[in-house]
């Protein structure tokens, strides 16, 4: 069943087509990745999703509904959550108050009580705090609870940044090159973690990774770009043989 | 015939004004656009400029030409041990910081401004003093004339210099990416320190330019708050722009006093900053971009 | 020394973290409580001064230290609290009315500043701000009717149910009483969503908004709150000097706003009130030491400023978490004692974010 499909989607800055006509439907939970030389448009693509850009043509549907027009800030309580290719964690708070501003969009509580701080606050403050500890306690991160995220090492961070999405308890992750900066323990960590996301919570995941090893072994589906076009759709094994897909990578003749 | 001549008349002193505000916010530009440091400081090295051109013309008695060089000269050493000595020091620190610093700064300069040259208003004798030029029913002081003619030759020279001159060309690669120009051998930091003379530099030849038409106090570095607008209303990190909008405010200031009742010059001017900052947030030529993710 | 162990979620989102502080909090204020018995009106008269400008910082601090949004028009919004407060009180409204409306009334300029700036950033931001301080200030200047322009305007006495609110003292209690609302409103915000949204706008926009942060409604009301609490302090402005002038409320003003909230140490609440005893202080102990320094460096004209200078940079070059900053060094190195070290404080060079991609 499809939960989220891209038609023709396309955006175009000043004279380059930096998306040209995408098309691909995403089923739920599946792990759906997005490969392709840098400057693809694969970052591009999900910066359309979470409306960050509005794209020049075409239509973005997720869950039967047309998201082309949703503001920024709405994405996330439609059940969508993306990471940050370079991190883009809140640096001088600390990794609880990290998790705890992705509840955001989960926040009912009215101004007046907030000021206040009154009992129904304090309710709510506990509540968001029990499943940001749920997140915290799978994805291992105890000890970092009250570190500041300047302080933190670089793979630890690509958690945190893992671990923020999760708190939205989105219906779809977007996650833009989760292992790039890791080394190959902290990227095999990773590839449980997809694993687990997508079984144990139900999630369905885009992916956008230059690592084939990971590709290969989490996704159910690939598509891969190239200038902005999709050249290859299909399964991990379809895709990494397909020619076109090999002449962008390694090129061909001239 | 009598109100376009007027109008004119009004255009012309505001366009002299503007190019002073246009200078002092040169100078500010060169160095956001290098280090993107903001110096509050600006205007204040303005005033310093011009006391020290003061105190070679007037008291030591030396010609006004080769008192201008040398104060130029003087203010362009201190512009570079300013940064190699305390600006240096905060590269790295969030721009609130160096605006607190360079605040700092100017408060220093007010203090030592009046306690080497007095707390009083000077002036000095420049050739263009109460000198003028007619244009058929148009007076234009020769004061305001030096300041167009002055700061288009600056211009000139700093553009020439930029486009033309190695040196130059290193500072605009040292300003663009400073990795980058590491790497080509460009010694950025030394780079920086330049830069913030040739600041200082522009900054003194407003205050010379200035001179004959203003008298010289400590606070006269409060100018420099017009020009950081002037800056701003431009295009932040844009030197043609800084130019435009210093313009732009000094005619409308002249219109706005004469046209106005009286105190609503200064009013005028922020009204018309922020309504061009609320049409266009980054103002006339802008030169920021969204950040990738 | 103390380590506290947190063992329940309520600790974390308590208002004081752990019992020892309710134990110093509480002397604290029992010994400010009963200063105005003990001290001279002269120093009393201090103090609520500095506490006048700590709510003020506070409100700032609100705005600039933990939502990111510089402000150098803050003077503006001191003014607009004193001249509603004095203004409607001469028309016969009652204190205990006119405090909160001074607020309101500054929370409404907040927003017209705030709503038109949503869209800039940084230093354009701060310029704008900058502009209509200056604005407002003319207003203050021109609207001869309400304000009295540069004639002044006396100040009425407060009364708060048929009691007069008199003299040193008077100001004193209310500006205390004031400072620790506007502190308790101020730790629900930090420890509530909105706080955590305003720390997430200073941090990243881009990732805020995929948090789902409405940045636009946050800005504004970040603005709001901001800008209340400061005409709070405005109105009780008014009556510690009695006599509203309408170029007391200028860039300068918004200057040492601005250098309270940094020299205190930006991104704290304490960092406000530090800064505001710094602000405020500093003149009386140049006033003090003057005849005593050496070379008659007292003598000299702008001594004040020079020395404001001098610290600011000093500051800046050596300790830019401000004094907040220095003390919590102090108690980590008094805690960790005999094992403490100094790296373990360093701060992390940080190779400056560019302001241009933002």
């Amino acid at each position: 069943m499809s939960l989220f499909a891209a038609r023709d989607i396309a955006i175009q800055f000043g004279g380059i087509k930096a998306v040209d006509a995408v098309t691909f439907d995403v089923n739920e939970g599946e792990v759906f990745s997005i490969i392709g030389p840098n400057g693809a448009g694969k970052t591009t693509i999900f910066n359309l999703i979470s409306r960050i850009y509005s794209p020049t043509s075409g239509e973005l549907i997720f869950k039967d509904q047309n998201i082309t027009k949703v503001p920024p800030h709405d994405i996330a309580a439609l059940g969508i959550a993306r990471t940050f290719q370079n991190i883009e964690l809140f640096a001088q708070a600390t990794l609880l108050q990290n998790l705890l501003i992705g509840r955001h969009c989960h926040v009912n509580t009215g101004l007046l009580s907030q000021l206040c701080f009154m009992p129904s606050n304090r309710k709510a403050e506990l509540e968001h705090r029990e499943k940001v500890e749920d997140v915290i306690a799978f994805l291992d991160l105890q000890r970092y609870r009250d570190t500041l995220i300047a302080n933190l090492p670089y793979g630890v961070r690509k958690v945190v940044e893992l671990g923020r999405a999760l708190c939205i308890e989105p219906k779809l992750l977007l996650l833009d090159e989760p292992s790039s900066g890791l080394n190959v323990e902290e990227t095999e960590g990773m590839a449980f973690w997809i694993e687990d996301i997508k079984k144990d919570l139900g999630i369905t995941v885009i992916m956008v990774e230059h690592d084939m090893k990971l590709v290969s072994a989490v996704s159910d589906r690939v598509m891969a770009l190239n200038y902005g076009r999709v050249i290859a759709l299909g399964t991990p094994g379809e895709v990494q043989t397909h020619p076109e897909v090999v002449r962008a990578y390694i090129g061909g003749e001239a | 015939m009598e109100d376009a001549a007027r109008l004119l008349q009004l255009v012309i002193n505001g366009a002299a004004g503007g190019c002073i505000y246009g200078v002092i916010a040169l100078g500010f530009v060169l160095i956001y656009k290098a280090t993107e440091m903001i110096n509050f400081a600006q205007g204040d090295l303005m005033m310093l400029g011009g006391f020290v051109a003061l105190s070679l013309i007037a008291t030591m008695g030396v010609n006004y030409w080769v008192g201008a060089v040398l104060a130029i000269a003087i203010m362009a050493v201190f512009g570079f041990l300013l940064d190699s000595v305390i600006l240096r020091r905060v590269i790295g620190q969030p721009q609130f910081a160096v605006i607190m610093l360079t605040l700092g700064l100017g408060f220093i300069f007010r203090a030592f401004a009046g306690i080497t040259f007095g707390y009083g208003s000077y002036t000095f004798a420049t050739p263009f003093t109460n000198k003028v030029q007619r244009f058929g029913n148009i007076v234009i002081g020769e004061d305001s004339l030096s300041i167009v003619v002055g700061t288009v030759i600056l211009c000139a020279l700093l553009y020439l210099f930029f486009s033309k001159t190695r040196l130059g060309i290193a500072m605009q690669a040292a300003s663009q990416n400073q990795l980058a120009a590491y790497y080509m051998g460009i010694p950025v930091r030394t780079i920086f320190s330049l830069i913030w003379g040739i600041s200082a530099a522009a900054s003194t030849v407003a205050g010379i330019l200035l001179a004959p038409s203003t008298v010289l106090d400590v606070n006269m570095g409060f100018l420099g708050f017009k020009a950081f607008a002037a800056a701003v209303l431009g295009g932040f990190g844009s030197i043609p722009g800084a130019l435009v909008g210093g313009v732009v405010i000094g005619v409308v200031e002249q219109l706005a006093g004469y046209y106005l009742p009286a105190g609503f010059q200064e009013v005028t001017s922020n009204i018309v900053l922020l309504a061009v900052l609320i049409l266009r947030p980054q103002g006339l030529f802008a030169e920021t971009q969204r950040k990738r993710v | 020394m103390h380590q506290s162990l947190k063992t329940s979620y309520t600790q974390d989102i308590s208002l004081l973290a752990h019992r020892g502080s309710v134990l110093w909090y509480g002397f604290l204020v029992a010994v400010l409580l009963v200063i105005p018995g003990v001290m001279g009106e002269f120093y009393v008269n201090e103090l609520g001064g500095v506490y006048i400008f700590a709510i003020a910082g506070v409100g700032l601090m609100l705005l600039t230290g933990y939502t990111g949004l510089v402000n150098l028009g803050q003077g503006a919004f001191l003014g607009i609290g004193a001249y509603t407060n004095s203004v409607l009180m001469t028309k016969g409204v009652p204190f205990v009315i006119t405090l909160p409306l001074s607020g309101v009334a500054a929370a409404l300029a907040g927003v017209a500043l705030g709503v038109p700036t949503l869209r800039m950033t940084g230093f354009y931001l701060a310029i704008a701000t900058l502009a209509f301080g200056s604005i407002v200030g003319t207003i203050f200047q021109k609207w001869t009717s309400v304000t009295g322009g540069f004639d002044g305007f006396a100040v009425p006495t407060p009364t708060i149910l048929g009691y007069p609110i008199e003299g040193a003292n008077g100001v004193y209690y209310l500006s205390l009483f004031v400072l620790i609302f506007v502190l308790w409103l101020s730790v629900n915000i930090l420890r509530s969503p909105i706080g955590r949204a305003m720390v997430a706008i200073r941090d990243s926009e881009v990732s805020a908004q995929s948090m789902g942060i409405n940045l636009s409604l946050y800005k504004t009301i970040s603005f709001a709150i901001s800008s209340g609490i400061t005409g709070l302090a405005g109105a009780l402005f008014g009556h510690y000097v009695r006599f509203l002038a309408p170029d007391s409320f200028d860039i300068l003003l918004s200057i040492q706003f601005v250098t309270i909230i940094f020299v205190g140490g930006l991104g704290s609440l304490h960092g406000a009130i530090f800064g505001a005893m710094f602000v405020r202080l500093l003149p009386q102990v140049i006033a003090i030491v003057r005849d005593d320094l050496p070379f008659g460096i007292g003598r000299m004209p702008g001594l004040e400023p020079s020395l404001f200078g001098l610290i600011l940079v000093l500051v800046i070059l050596f300790e830019p978490a401000g004094i907040y900053g220095r003390w919590l060094k102090l108690k980590a190195y008094f805690r960790n004692f005999p094992l403490h070290r100094r790296s373990s404080m360093r701060r992390q060079k940080v190779y400056a974010r560019s302001e241009r991609l933002r």
